[in-house]
């Protein structure tokens, strides 16, 4: 089964079914992934989905576009591959994907 | 009066002022200003703004849509905004109001669309206020939540780590026991007024303690925060421009105060403090912020209305709400787990701040609706937290909700509250040291509301506590 791996900073993880066409969010909130809150609802316009993507990651997805690039300006503890995780839909190509959530949403 | 002359009064008012903001202190500043205001209203025989007067609003439906007015400061007092906003929502959820006390006015009034004007920053900008009027004349406080970016983002990064929840962590027990200390000194059993002793008097502290402000003069912050927010011609609150004017010299001289005496110490090698004027003091973007006395001051203001109107209702609307729904406060107490969705749902349900105001850049179409470069926009947020397109039941109180945390109270976009977390563990800290005392809190009379179209809140609230059983 394809899955995307959210780990938390407490140094668990939770593997949820990857369901191609959702966003990263949706999938994390309709698996009760804690940390992730996506106030907005997917609008990208709240930052509180905010991911980690691990290094190896990062080049394989799309770029953030200017939208959730101006979110993430404001994200207090932003990271080289911090990304909303509402702005990743999920294909079969991101099977294994591994996140961190951060500590806090913001 | 001809604008010529308006023009000249106002270059020689500017040119002056240039010259003495860098070496005159800034409360006699504004005082000068004061003086000059009025004798410019004088000489160019402007007649000072009037009072708005109560008189009881039509019901919505007996108007035709094109003389519905929702700017009204008692709107919300009368208890006739639900059904006003209803309309606009149903038959013109982008509706120009012309003639409004305020000047000409677009309302937006359904969730979706308010979303998406919050999020085009480029469309709709937030300059120069945010609030449906004018700051008095000669008093253009700027502050961040009014500027776009990128002028924006360097102010609100320099201050907002000390809202941050890292930051909020280190604070949640000074929360708690300050929490504690104004619960245990509360009366049981009898009538008393919960607006100053809880919802008032918890902001302050909170207020105090994020500034580094004299403990003992903190109920000073709350009366410079309630006297700029009530402005007559701003909000349609109570404060006239002569009374903001006579209070807030003495708020520059204090902050400007504050803002020496932290140089000082941390020059003198004090530790640097996790306050918001150290934090300023310590980014390059606002470290000569005093240099600048109406973007000093505005960011002051902003910070101290930003934690004090909103705080304080939403802990008085709970307890309001709870009397409204008494089922949702036995779910509650049945299963205190349900405090974090509680809070959320409890701001949904209030929404402490109104709306905020954009200005479109640019001529554009918003549902329907032509929008002209210039034009005012506000979106109300009490309506699109209110939105049965959005929300099951609108209405009502439901703690459980699954997308409480989606409510709109906090704004969307870059100028989403900053402090939103902060507002959460207050609320969330209140409760659970609620709870762990008291039986019920009985609303007696239905509360007093304040008069603005800004502020949803509460003057006075008569309640009665019934200590829980051991």
């Amino acid at each position: 089964m394809a899955i995307i791996r959210f780990a938390q900073h407490t140094g668990t993880t939770r593997d949820v079914p990857l369901t191609e066409g959702s966003n990263l969010m949706d999938l994390a909130r309709a698996n009760a992934v804690p940390g992730i809150d996506g106030d907005c609802g997917g609008s990208c316009a709240c930052g509180t989905c905010h991911v980690i993507v691990d290094a190896a990651w990062a080049a394989r997805l799309a770029p953030a576009n200017a939208e959730e690039e101006r979110m993430l300006s404001m994200a207090v503890d932003r990271q080289p591959h911090s990304r909303l995780a509402c702005q990743i839909i999920a294909t079969a190509a991101l099977d294994g994907l591994r996140l961190q959530v951060p500590e806090h949403q913001f | 009066m001809n604008n010529t002359t308006q023009q000249w009064v106002d270059e020689k008012l500017t040119r002056a002022l240039d010259k003495v903001q860098a070496t005159v202190p800034m409360d006699l500043q504004i005082k000068g200003m004061h003086l000059f205001q009025k004798a410019r209203r004088r000489v160019l025989k402007r007649p000072p703004p009037l009072p708005l007067v109560e008189t009881p609003l039509p019901a919505v439906d007996s108007l035709p849509l094109e003389r519905i007015d929702v700017t009204s400061p008692f709107l919300y007092r009368q208890g006739v905004w639900k059904s006003y906003f209803q309309r606009l929502r149903d038959e013109a959820p982008v509706h120009w109001q012309g003639q409004t006390p305020f000047g000409g006015v677009w309302s937006i009034t359904r969730y979706d669309d308010i979303l998406a004007v919050d999020k085009d920053h480029e469309r709709f900008s937030a300059e120069p206020f945010i609030i449906m009027g004018e700051t008095p004349d000669g008093l253009a406080l700027e502050m961040f939540i009014a500027m776009d970016p990128p002028r924006h983002d360097r102010q609100r990064l320099a201050v907002q780590g000390v809202v941050a929840p890292k930051n909020l962590q280190e604070m949640e027990s000074l929360i708690r026991s300050r929490v504690q200390e104004v619960l245990d000194e509360l009366p049981v059993g009898e009538a008393f007024d919960w607006v100053p002793r809880v919802s008032i008097e918890l902001t302050a502290r909170m207020l105090a303690t994020l500034l580094d402000f004299p403990y003992e003069q903190r109920h000073k912050l709350v009366f410079w925060s309630d006297l700029i927010s009530g402005s007559t011609e701003a909000t349609g609150g109570t404060s006239t421009a002569d009374e903001i004017f006579e209070g807030i010299p003495e708020m520059a001289r204090q902050f400007a105060q504050l803002w020496h005496d932290k140089a000082a110490r941390l020059a003198a090698g004090e530790q640097p403090g996790f306050d918001l004027i150290t934090l300023l003091q310590s980014s390059p973007d606002t470290r000569d912020l005093i240099k600048r006395p109406m973007e000093f001051l505005g960011n002051l203001t902003l910070l101290i209305v930003g934690g004090n109107d909103t705080t304080r209702n939403s802990m008085s609307g709970g307890v309001y709400a709870f009397n409204k729904f008494p089922k949702e406060f036995a779910k509650l107490k049945a299963n205190p787990g349900l405090i974090p969705n509680m809070v959320s749902e409890v701001i949904r349900w209030q929404t402490p701040l109104a709306y905020m105001r954009r200005v479109a850049t640019q001529d554009t179409v918003l549902g329907g609706q032509f929008i002209r470069k210039g034009d005012k926009l506000v979106m109300w947020y009490a309506s699109g937290n209110r939105d049965e397109r959005k929300f099951d039941q609108p209405d009502a109180l439901i703690i459980d909700r699954p997308d409480a945390r989606q409510h709109m109270a906090f704004g969307f976009g870059v100028h989403r509250c900053m402090g939103n977390r902060l507002a959460e563990l207050q609320l969330k800290i209140l409760w659970e040291e609620l709870l762990a005392r008291f039986e019920h809190i009985d609303v007696l009379a239905e509360p007093e509301i304040v008069q603005s179209n800004f502020v949803r809140g509460y003057s006075k609230m008569m309640v009665k506590l019934t200590r829980k059983a051991v």
